[in-house]
């Protein structure tokens, strides 16, 4: 009984202090946390002021900027136009409203301003914005004249700032990891004082603590009664045998399995912010897996669709990057400029075409033949039933199994979607009778025989 | 007692005199092994650092290291485009209509291609003339992919530049102006080409063009010149043909250009109680004696006495012959059909007379046939013998300055390449414009190394009045410029040709997009074909006169001809084609004589069966004025007696790849172009190896091929010609295709599709294009001479070629039914050795087989790890990955369809065909595995096709229409004779046709039911 209690303030003990230590090192952490924040989470975005020179408001006009302006134009830097920071500086206000609600009547007038940068820009119309009052083209060129947040480039932009960025959370990683360790150490060396000084108290008080002498010389070692029990041993035996075959079994099986393989790839391409945040929809870049027995990796003119005019993206997932991936999504942007050639500064292709050596996830074998277009167009099957959740991998990592029993599985269990498909119309009412009208899966209709696949 | 049996493993060892059977005896192995002179080397032994132990450390840990290195998977990339092409889905194929025209095969055909490579050839249904793509045409496509062809320009024999070269070209070209300049060219039948010329013509006024063809037809040729004044060659359209005489025509092979078999074989089928009487007279075995209703095999004298004759009954005029009374009486007969069938009967000549060719003219002119249209005449043979020995006459006498060879290879295919090569020499400037170092590249100067047809542009006028266009399906894999922009260049134009090409079709009013999409166009300008003729004109009585009295010279008459396989050698370098089968031989990898059993016991020529089964014949020596050649000789039954036929095309060896260098150069005796020759022939010593792939040349009276005659089938009692066969059940005769008597549970194959696939027996020539094809869609591996002889070939679709051992093949049935007894006259164990033997005057039928995919298929059953496995569609499943090679399946398949790899044919330097290098193989279709060494495999019934078309059906939500189904082999087949679709779909042309009362199943009597039927084969006598 008293053993019992003893045993209990031991554990009391150690609970408690294992308690304080952690509240100790969260408190610590939490430290670190809100520095390193403190750190970085000032620059994030400069407000654009409300008062201007003219009058224009820069909030309303960040927002027509958004809607009207920004596929073709951008702040501080040139894309399809000209950039914008200061245009008013460059131009008189009234050409500017002018220009603005029709570029292409004040270049026909024969302004040397505007031929100027009519021809400078490859001869390209600017679109027409006859909507747009004054008070608007005021609120734009209110927005267009924020300078640029200073504190941006505090942060870090080329890469050793960024690897610098990712060194410091490693550290500080380290440290409590340090810390805890040397607690641990702390606890062990109390705990065994306490353990002696309870001792101590016990024969001072008089309490048995050590029952050796009489008991022990009687019995058999707990070990050598079990090897004597044969019973025991066959019942281990088997046991054993059987978990060891279970667990060898289950190895031998993943045998070629890359569940889960995540390769790096040569650009950090995140699916997470394109599927997910943009929320842009899997074919749209992998646009043959609707016709073809390939999804297709998408060729890099396909990206450039968007890229040409997202250089940079947005300074909140940048800062995202570096700091949950320790990737700088621009540098990556600018290694699929480099692979097409394109020059941000021409608005062209001029450099050489360097094709990118993706790293297959998905390898089925070569004896396997598998149709995206069968799955995603006749059977009308989400992406995600297979690719698993991938509007959230950051880094893209194969979800299934890719087994034939996964494949035959799904085949029997999944009802074929036949609504408003012409093809099945006709099979399904036959075979449904013949089946006493339930629905058909897969299986059903052949799809687990052999040569489907193996051909 | 039983120890002093003597056990023989074969015949030849009952041989006691038999030398080799002696030591074999004696000794295990025939050739010693060198045990004793590698482990009796004590200083080799001693000197080799590593001892038994070391060695079993290197294995044990070389095991563990590739086990170990065997744990990681590859890391695989994946490598999309930058800009991705358009029109290009990978994974999807795009066809493209193009034309080829290598000089000996012109066809219009649609080209599949994926990822940019085209893979396919199949031939251009929507072009009425001469669409139709042969086992040469649908193997070309493996020509791009040749290791072997030039990569870039060579000046003087070394590897060179464009620049460089033309640089050179036209200064010597200028510095030779003065004399002739001389286009040695195979015929192009291109009208841009022509007006090219022209142009050329402005800058170098010395230039002439002289058109080679290397298989020519100068005598039909000259007779259509002098007859209608134009070259070209009467084209044939036998549709509504009732009665076709050939003589010495082998029209459904390669005569005159080939691609009439199509409207043939149409006439073939019979329809309404009618189908065309074909009668043949010829000396070799051909393609169209083999389907011909009557067949008389006569040498090449006979057969210009035939014509006569044949000459003088239809249109009139006395012709004096000394035929014998069997072939006048054939004569006689053919003479009166063909005047009943008036309009629709004609006469074919493939005698090379001038003579000959006018007479059947003139015949089939009397008769107004309607079958043969001189109007728009064939324009893919041009050549003239004459003028190309002229050219030999001007080359020696010094007034060529420049020669320029184009598509042709002289000093391999002329006949006196002696006189060529001396000729050759006094030439300054020599410039060939070959795609490989052929002999003529050899000797050239300049190699101006041309495309691939399928990296090229171009027109072709086939027949006149509609042009095929040629347009590239993938751009020039090598250094390599066409024909066409080598002239503009050298003329000084700045022009590309496929501009100049674009202007000159435009100029015909045709849209240029909607024509290339077409692959062609109809010509409105009319060609000027106003030249004035040189040819000889010969008088009809003369010629009657001479042919009348022809006799013959020599002892043996001489026939060439080409095979379907290799045609006039262009495409020597190609293994499909080495390994197709000839049809009637059904030998591959060689070329031989082929002589009657008369003459073969005559001169001592023996054909006799190995150990293995495989064949083996004696050599013969073939002689004509100096040229003598040592050639093996094949006992061809049906060839006429004092007749030996040789192919053409074969014993190339300028830059042909070693395996690929068979047979024996022919073209020696192919003197003045003459396909007959008067030679001498004598035994030689030796024995040669041949590579069949049928030993089986009879059906011995059994019920494999079904045929009746035309009286038969007319009356329309299905059971007299067509019965259906009967087992035994409680004694009573019950139908095999009854369910009482069959042994398996049927599967429920009344919803969704299910496949059959019929095969016209009377529709079927024997032409090999499916044969090609089915290698082409389904990556049939090529296996090398050694293999086929050891039955190894991996033909997924054969075709069965059978003779007849008796008069026809009605007559070994009933000879087999009248057996009665082991001896005697009727005694059975005679009888069948007899019906062995194929009749000297044979009946032949081709079978084509492929896997039957039976619906209760035997080799299922006795699969032990189910690789085989059954579809509700009809297709019996081949699942390569799952066998272990046992070959039960082949051995329990009573059809014989099954193909095992014995080896790996991929990737093995054993097996040095496409599959061997990373060019050959961007053939491979991608939608269907490559196999490997030790497993099983067989036809799918293209089931990578069939799913296809689902999927597009299924992608479109609709229907399948009829027609959609198909497979290589019936799309390649252009007879008709291949149907194929969804016998569930109660509309198909495939229902209809199984429920014709010319169907059967072979070997019905197994209970195998069959999803590929056959129809009767009808034959009109």
């Amino acid at each position: 009984m008293i053993k019992k209690k003893l045993h209990l303030s031991t554990l009391q003990l150690f609970l408690a202090s294992l308690f304080l230590v952690f509240s100790m090192m969260g408190a610590q952490a939490q430290e670190d946390a809100t520095t390193s924040d403190a750190e970085s989470a000032t620059p994030v975005e400069a407000t654009p002021s409300e008062s201007d020179t003219s009058g224009g408001n820069a909030t309303q006009g960040e927002a027509l900027f958004k809607a009207n302006c920004a596929s073709c134009h951008k702040l501080y830097k040139k894309a399809v136009g000209p950039a914008l920071f200061e245009v008013t500086k460059r131009h008189d206000r009234e050409w500017l409203y002018e220009w603005i609600k029709n570029s292409a009547a004040l270049i026909a007038t024969g302004d040397a301003e505007a031929l100027a940068i009519y021809n400078e820009y490859n001869q390209s119309n600017m679109n027409a914005f006859p909507g747009l009052s004054n008070q608007d083209i005021d609120n734009i060129l209110a927005y267009t004249d924020t300078p640029k947040p200073v504190a941006t480039t505090a942060a870090p932009v080329d890469g050793e700032a960024a690897a610098g960025g990712g060194g410091t959370s490693s550290m500080t990683n380290n440290i409590v990891l340090g810390a805890l360790a040397l607690v641990l150490i702390v606890l062990i060396v109390v705990l065994f004082a306490v353990n002696t000084t309870l001792k101590r108290f016990a024969t001072a008080n008089g309490i048995q603590t050590e029952f050796e002498e009489e008991d022990r010389t009687e019995r058999t070692p707990i070990w050598k009664a079990f090897v004597q029990n044969q019973f025991l041993v066959l019942v281990t035996a088997i046991f054993l045998l059987l978990a060891s075959a279970y667990f060898v079994y289950g190895a031998l099986m993943s045998v070629g399995v890359d569940q889960g393989y995540a390769p790096v790839q040569p650009i950090h391409y995140s699916h997470r912010i394109h599927a997910g945040v943009s929320q842009i929809d899997c074919k749209y870049c992998h646009s043959s897996a609707r016709e073809s027995k390939h999804s297709g990796i998408p060729s890099l003119n396909v990206c450039m669709n968007c890229h040409k005019s997202i250089a940079e993206v947005a300074d909140g997932t940048y800062q995202e990057g570096i700091e949950e991936y320790g990737i700088d999504y621009n540098k990556e942007i600018q290694k699929l400029y480099s692979a097409t050639g394109w020059s941000e500064d021409e608005q062209a292709f001029v450099g050489e075409e360097q094709p990118v050596r993706w790293v297959r996830i998905h390898n089925l074998p070569d004896l396997a033949y598998f149709n995206h277009a069968q799955h995603v167009t006749a059977g009308n099957i989400a992406c995600q039933t297979c690719h698993g959740p991938v509007e959230e991998m950051e880094v893209m990592y194969q979800y299934s199994p890719l087994t034939m029993g996964w494949c035959i599985n799904c085949h029997r269990e999944t009802n074929v979607d036949l609504a408003g498909n012409g093809y099945y119309e006709e099979i399904h009412k036959e075979l449904s009778e013949k089946r006493g009208g339930r629905q058909l899966t897969v299986a059903d209709l052949g799809g687990i025989e052999c040569g489907k696949c193996h051909y | 007692m039983a120890t002093t049996k003597k056990y023989w493993k074969s015949t030849a060892q009952l041989d006691t005199s038999n030398e080799m059977i002696k030591s074999l005896e004696q000794n295990e192995f025939a050739t010693p092994v060198p045990t004793e002179e590698f482990l009796g080397d004590d200083k080799a032994m001693e000197s080799s650092s590593t001892t038994r132990r070391d060695f079993l450390k290197y294995v044990g840990f070389s095991t563990a290291a590739a086990s170990l290195a065997a744990c990681e998977g590859p890391v695989i990339n994946s490598v999309p485009y930058v800009n991705q092409p358009e029109r290009l889905i990978p994974g999807i194929a795009n066809y493209y209509a193009t034309t080829i025209a290598n000089g000996y095969d012109f066809a219009s055909v649609l080209v599949k291609t994926r990822e940019g490579r085209p893979i396919k050839i199949e031939g251009n249904r929507d072009i009425a003339a001469r669409g139709n793509a042969s086992a040469r045409v649908h193997a070309s496509v493996l020509g791009l992919y040749d290791n072997n062809r030039l990569k870039t320009p060579l000046v003087k024999g070394k590897e060179s530049t464009w620049s460089e070269l033309d640089k050179e070209v036209r200064q010597q070209l200028n510095a030779n102006a003065g004399k002739q300049i001389v286009f040695l060219t195979q015929t192009f039948a291109s009208p841009s080409t022509a007006k090219l010329m022209e142009d050329f013509k402005a800058a170098y006024p010395n230039v002439r063009q002289v058109t080679y063809d290397t298989v020519g037809e100068d005598a039909a040729l000259d007779a259509f010149e002098a007859k209608y004044f134009q070259r070209g060659l009467a084209d044939y359209d036998f549709k509504d043909a009732e009665c076709i005489v050939s003589i010495g025509a082998d029209f459904v092979g390669d005569w005159q250009g080939g691609s009439f078999d199509t409207n043939y074989a149409q006439s073939r089928v019979p329809k309404n109680g009618k189908m065309s009487h074909h009668v043949q007279f010829e000396s070799n075995m051909s393609l169209a004696g083999a389907n011909a209703d009557q067949r008389y095999p006569v040498t090449p004298t006979e057969q210009k006495q035939i014509i006569a004759a044949l000459y003088s009954k239809v249109v009139g005029g006395s012709a004096n012959s000394n035929l014998s009374d069997k072939v006048s009486k054939a004569v006689e007969q053919a003479a009166q059909k063909l005047r009943r069938a008036g309009s629709k009967g004609v006469v074919l000549c493939g005698l090379p007379d001038q003579g000959a060719q006018q007479l059947a003219l003139e015949i089939n002119e009397q008769l107004g046939s309607t079958i043969i249209d001189t109007a728009n005449p064939i324009l893919t043979r041009q050549g003239s013998r004459r003028a190309v020995n002229q050219l030999v006459k001007d080359m020696e006498s010094g007034a060529v300055g420049a020669v320029f060879v184009a598509g042709v290879d002289p000093f391999y295919s002329y006949d006196d390449n002696e006189a060529f090569a001396k000729a050759w020499k006094n030439v300054p400037l020599k410039v060939s414009l070959a795609s490989r170092l052929d002999a003529t590249a050899e000797q050239s100067d300049y190699v101006a190394t041309t495309p691939h047809y399928l990296e090229s542009w171009g027109d072709v006028e086939m027949k006149k009045g509609t042009v095929s266009l040629m347009q590239p399906t993938i751009n020039t894999l090598f250094d390599t410029r066409q024909l066409q922009d080598s002239l503009l260049v050298w003329s000084g134009s700045n022009e590309t040709y496929k501009d100049y090409l674009k202007t000159s079709s435009t100029a015909n009013g045709s849209s240029w997009n909607q024509s290339l999409q077409d692959g062609f166009y109809t010509a409105t300008l009319s060609e000027t074909s106003g030249t004035e003729s040189e040819v000889p004109t010969i008088n009809n009585a003369a010629a009657l006169r001479d042919l009348g009295a022809s006799k013959a010279t020599g002892d043996y008459e001489l026939v060439l001809y080409t095979k379907i396989s290799m045609g006039d050698g262009t495409q020597a370098n190609n293994p499909w084609l080495q390994e197709l089968p000839d049809p009637i031989t059904r030998t591959t990898w060689d070329n031989y004589i082929t002589v009657s059993q008369k003459d073969a016991d005559n001169l001592g020529i023996e054909n006799f069966n190995v150990a293995n089964g495989a064949l083996d014949g004696s050599y013969a020596i073939v002689r004509m004025d100096g040229v003598e050649r040592k050639i093996p000789a094949i006992i061809q039954p049906g060839q006429a007696v004092g007749t030996i036929g040789l192919a053409l095309g074969y014993g190339q060896t300028s830059s042909i790849q070693e395996e690929m260098q068979t047979g024996v150069n022919a073209f020696p005796f192919f003197k003045n172009g003459r396909t007959v020759q008067s030679v001498s022939v004598e035994v030689a010593g030796g024995v040669h190896e041949f590579a069949c792939t049928q030993l089986q040349n009879t059906m011995m009276g059994r019920d494999i091929i079904r045929e009746t005659d035309m009286g038969t089938y007319l009356k329309g009692n299905r059971d007299e010609f067509n019965p259906m066969i009967e087992v035994s059940l409680n004694h009573i005769g019950t139908p095999v295709t009854s369910p009482d008597v069959d042994l398996w549970e049927s599967f429920d194959r009344s919803v969704g599709h299910h496949f059959n696939m019929s095969i016209d027996l009377n529709a079927c020539t024997g032409c090999g294009a499916c044969v090609v094809a089915c290698h082409a869609e389904n990556n049939v591996p090529v296996v090398g001479k050694t293999e086929v002889r050891r039955s190894r070939d991996m033909h997924w679709l054969r075709i069965d070629r059978y003779y007849s051992s008796t008069d026809s093949f009605e007559d070994d049935e009933s000879k087999k039914d009248g057996f009665s007894g082991l001896f005697g006259d009727n005694g059975s164990l005679g009888g069948f050795g007899e019906l062995e033997i194929p009749a000297d005057e044979p009946q032949v039928a081709f079978m084509p087989i492929m896997c039957q995919h039976c619906n209760h298929a035997p080799c299922e059953t006795v699969c032990p790890v189910a690789a085989s496995s059954h579809s509700r569609q009809g297709q019996n499943h081949m699942i390569y990955n799952r066998c272990v090679g046992t070959r039960y399946c082949a051995n329990n398949c009573p059809y014989k369809v099954r193909r095992f790899n014995w080896f790996l044919y991929n990737g093995n330097d054993e097996f040095d065909y496409h599959m061997n290098n990373d060019l050959g193989r961007m053939v491979i279709n991608p939608d269907v595995t490559v196999r490997s060494r030790g497993v099983m495999e067989k036809c799918s019934m293209c089931i990578q096709m069939t799913q296809m078309t689902i999927l597009e059906a299924k992608k479109d939500g609709r229907m399948i229409e009829d027609g959609e189904f198909a497979t290589a082999c019936s799309n390649a087949c252009y007879n008709g004779a291949i149907t194929f679709g969804d016998i569930n779909d109660k509309e198909s042309e495939i229902f209809e046709v199984k429920q014709q009362d010319r169907m059967y199943h072979l070997l019905e009597e197994v209970g195998t039911e069959p999803n590929v039927m056959y129809q009767v084969k009808v034959r009109n006598v």
